[in-house]
């Protein structure tokens, strides 16, 4: 995955609370079996049948920061949500809260999830309305939201932070601990079940 | 210290723990199937890696499978492809498969319990939210992303944090006509779709024990829907009597070691839980939801809500796009909204227990003349079990469609959809838009008031039916 230090860009306010990632991308577009090439899925039902759908508004057609309402990517495991919205362009999401395993899934593909106070939100989906030329950075290194004069801080655990900031693949991680998963199969209970089938 | 029944599970599953990093975590048992996991062996393949316990590794074909002419080729060549690619890696990685038309083939969550896969006390991962149904033994199940499918591949192992624990406690007796889905759509539509955020609940209290397996797997199956990580209910002896001579159970001097395990798994009566949540189930009815998120339900006594009545400017925004959505006008008694489409199945309400109950109510009757239902068992075994008993005729002489297993019109990933507009009573999960085909509009409901909408055409509790016979 690509590492993430700092980003700065524009910022689309996705005034919505509950956005599904079967809204991020419908299951039709799941059917693919690459890892790559969601973009055309993003967001697709709402920017065909809503014209002013804030994608739709040419002003915020490249931004690369999305700013949503609380429980952003409710709903299905799918990380081809994650993948989507890198796809379409976006390196963070911004929330009040979000979903647990789409927010999992954004640290293990490289896209910032920003967890800011609902207040914070409002204040930015202002800013961005009043002006969408306005630069926002998600800065991971100092862990703080800028934009304009403001800066707001927000939290994330070290050791999410350190991955995102290097840029590291779990799985080369964990099997430095090879050892370890050895000496616990040794001692799991021999009745527990497997899956090869039982005649 | 008091330890809560997911903390024990969890603790006992801890690989590694080391300050300033995620624990690591080992996995029981990894379900897998065709949708979450292509671009997860693509993974393995680019770096060389195996898959490391294939022997606690299982796939299954469900979500794209068509639920007609299931022996011929899927004539949509991308679910083909998919399906094709499960195929394929399950051969080349040694992962036993349960392809369309095996016996033990199914909705992922469905076989794993009938099989005798899902035990207490075990961790159980899938990339797929709807885990959280096997926490009905007393596993600890969550769903999981395409990247962490690879790692558990890869290691048998998960990076974890401890979540945070959560009681909702469910006491007194279930009225007649109200059931487990009733239960956590009142649930849901309590604590929201983030109240579970970053929780394991664990469902308690005599109205859960109450319950048969069946009826904890549906509780347990939404709580992704009220957007906890996990669920689970402690094992007890309805849960060993389920168990017991299921083909992966264990038996003879093994079942009682287990069993005897299986009993320490509860909930110390000094453990803390960091939220509680009371519900008194004699107060509980049938409920239906009338928008298009889960925690968007209310008894099917209620009316259609007006969004000027939330408090919360979000809620309100929510609930007027919602409406929007639906069709719907605030005022409308939930009572009169007239459905299309009935569908009874997906790994929510597609077990042998639901399809009896909805027979029961349809037997000897037609539905509704404009109204399609559509029954599709949870796996290959329920539609067995349901032929044997003759249910299949039930809904066949009531007018109703008698389809083959797979997850379906839950999310119309096969052709099993909603066209534009139209509206259906769903016992699946989720009622997003567009979840059931592109501009579907679906009604969250159990399979009795499923039953009962389809004999009628509009949303109808069981009670309803026999008020109009008494009258
Ligand atoms: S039945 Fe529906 S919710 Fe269940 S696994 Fe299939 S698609 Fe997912």
């Amino acid at each position: 995955m690509d590492a993430f230090t700092t980003h700065t860009g524009t910022a689309a306010p996705l005034r919505r609370t509950n956005v599904d990632t079967d809204q991020i991308i419908p299951a039709e577009y799941l059917k693919r079996i690459t890892r790559t090439g969601f973009e055309d899925g993003l967001f697709v039902a709402w920017r065909t049948n809503e014209p002013d759908f804030v994608l739709n508004q040419p002003q915020y057609a490249d931004a690369s920061i999305l700013v949503a309402g609380p429980d952003f990517g409710t709903g299905s495991s799918r990380e081809h949500a994650v993948w989507a919205l890198l796809d379409g362009g976006f390196r963070a999401v911004i929330s009040s809260r979000f979903a647990d395993i789409f927010r999992n899934n954004s640290t293990k593909a490289g896209l910032l999830t920003v967890v800011l106070p609902q207040d914070a939100v409002e204040a930015l989906w202002a800013a961005v309305e009043a002006d969408p030329t306005t630069q926002v950075t998600v800065d991971l290194e100092a862990k703080q939201v800028g934009y304009d004069d403001v800066t707001v801080a927000f939290d994330i655990d070290d050791y999410t932070r350190w991955r995102l900031l290097e840029g590291l693949d779990d799985v080369g991680l964990t099997e430095r601990n090879l050892p370890d998963i050895e000496a616990f199969e040794a001692g799991r209970p021999s009745w527990l079940p497997h899956a090869q089938p039982v005649s | 210290m008091p330890t809560t029944l997911a903390e024990k599970v969890y603790e006992a599953h801890v690989v590694r723990r080391t300050a300033g990093e995620p624990d690591l975590l080992y996995i029981d048992l990894h379900l897998v199937h065709e949708v979450t996991s292509p671009q997860a062996f693509d993974g393995l393949r680019a770096a060389g890696r195996t898959v490391r316990r294939p022997d606690l590794t299982m796939a299954t074909e469900d979500h794209n499978v068509p639920t007609l002419d299931i022996l011929a080729p899927i004539a949509d060549p991308v679910s083909r492809a998919q399906v094709e690619a499960l195929r394929k890696n399950a051969a080349e990685f040694g992962i036993r498969l349960a392809p369309m038309g095996d016996r033990d083939q199914g909705i992922v969550h469905v076989i794993g319990p009938q099989l005798g896969l899902t035990q207490p006390g075990m961790t159980i991962v899938c990339g797929d939210s709807h885990t959280s149904t096997h926490g009905a033994f007393g596993a600890l199940a969550f769903g999981i992303g395409t990247s962490e499918v690879e790692h558990v591949l890869a290691t048998q192992t998960l990076p974890q944090y401890k979540p945070k624990q959560m009681a909702v406690t469910v006491d007194g007796e279930l009225p007649p006509g109200v059931s487990a889905k009733d239960v956590i759509l009142a649930v849901i539509a309590e604590i929201g779709t983030g109240g579970g955020q970053g929780h394991v609940i664990e469902y308690r209290g005599s109205a859960i024990e109450a319950l048969s397996m069946e009826a904890r797997m549906t509780i347990c199956n939404m709580s992704i829907e009220a957007g906890a990580k996990a669920g689970l209910i402690a094992p007890d002896q309805v849960t060993f009597d389920y168990l017991q001579g299921r083909t992966h159970a264990p038996t003879g001097a093994d079942w009682d070691a287990a069993v005897e395990y299986w009993r320490t798994l509860r909930t110390d009566e000094d453990a803390v839980f960091d939220r509680e949540v009371h519900i008194d189930a004699a107060t509980l009815t049938p409920y239906v939801t009338w928008g298009t998120n889960p925690g968007q339900g209310l008894p099917i006594d209620a009316a259609v809500p007006d969004p000027a009545s939330f408090a919360d400017e979000g809620d309100r925004r929510a609930a007027e796009q919602a409406l929007a959505y639906m069709g719907l006008t605030p005022g409308t008694p939930l009572r009169e909204i007239e459905v299309d489409t009935v569908f009874l199945g997906s790994c929510t309400n597609g077990r042998i227990e639901d399809l009896r109950v909805a027979a029961e109510l349809l037997r000897g009757k037609r539905i509704d003349a404009d109204t399609r239902m559509l029954v599709v068992p949870g796996s290959v075994a329920v539609k067995a079990q349901a032929e044997a008993e003759g249910l299949d005729k039930v809904f066949l002489d009531a007018g109703a469609e008698w389809r083959g297993a797979g997850c379906s019109m839950c999310l119309g990933m096969n052709p099993d959809q909603l066209k534009p507009g139209e509206r259906s009573a769903s016992t699946s999960n989720r009622n997003f838009q567009g979840r059931q085909g592109k501009g579907g509009r679906t009604h969250l409901v159990s399979p009795s008031v499923a039953a009962a909408t389809a004999l009628t055409g509009h949303l109808t509790a069981p009670a309803d039916l026999q008020e109009s016979v008494t009258v």
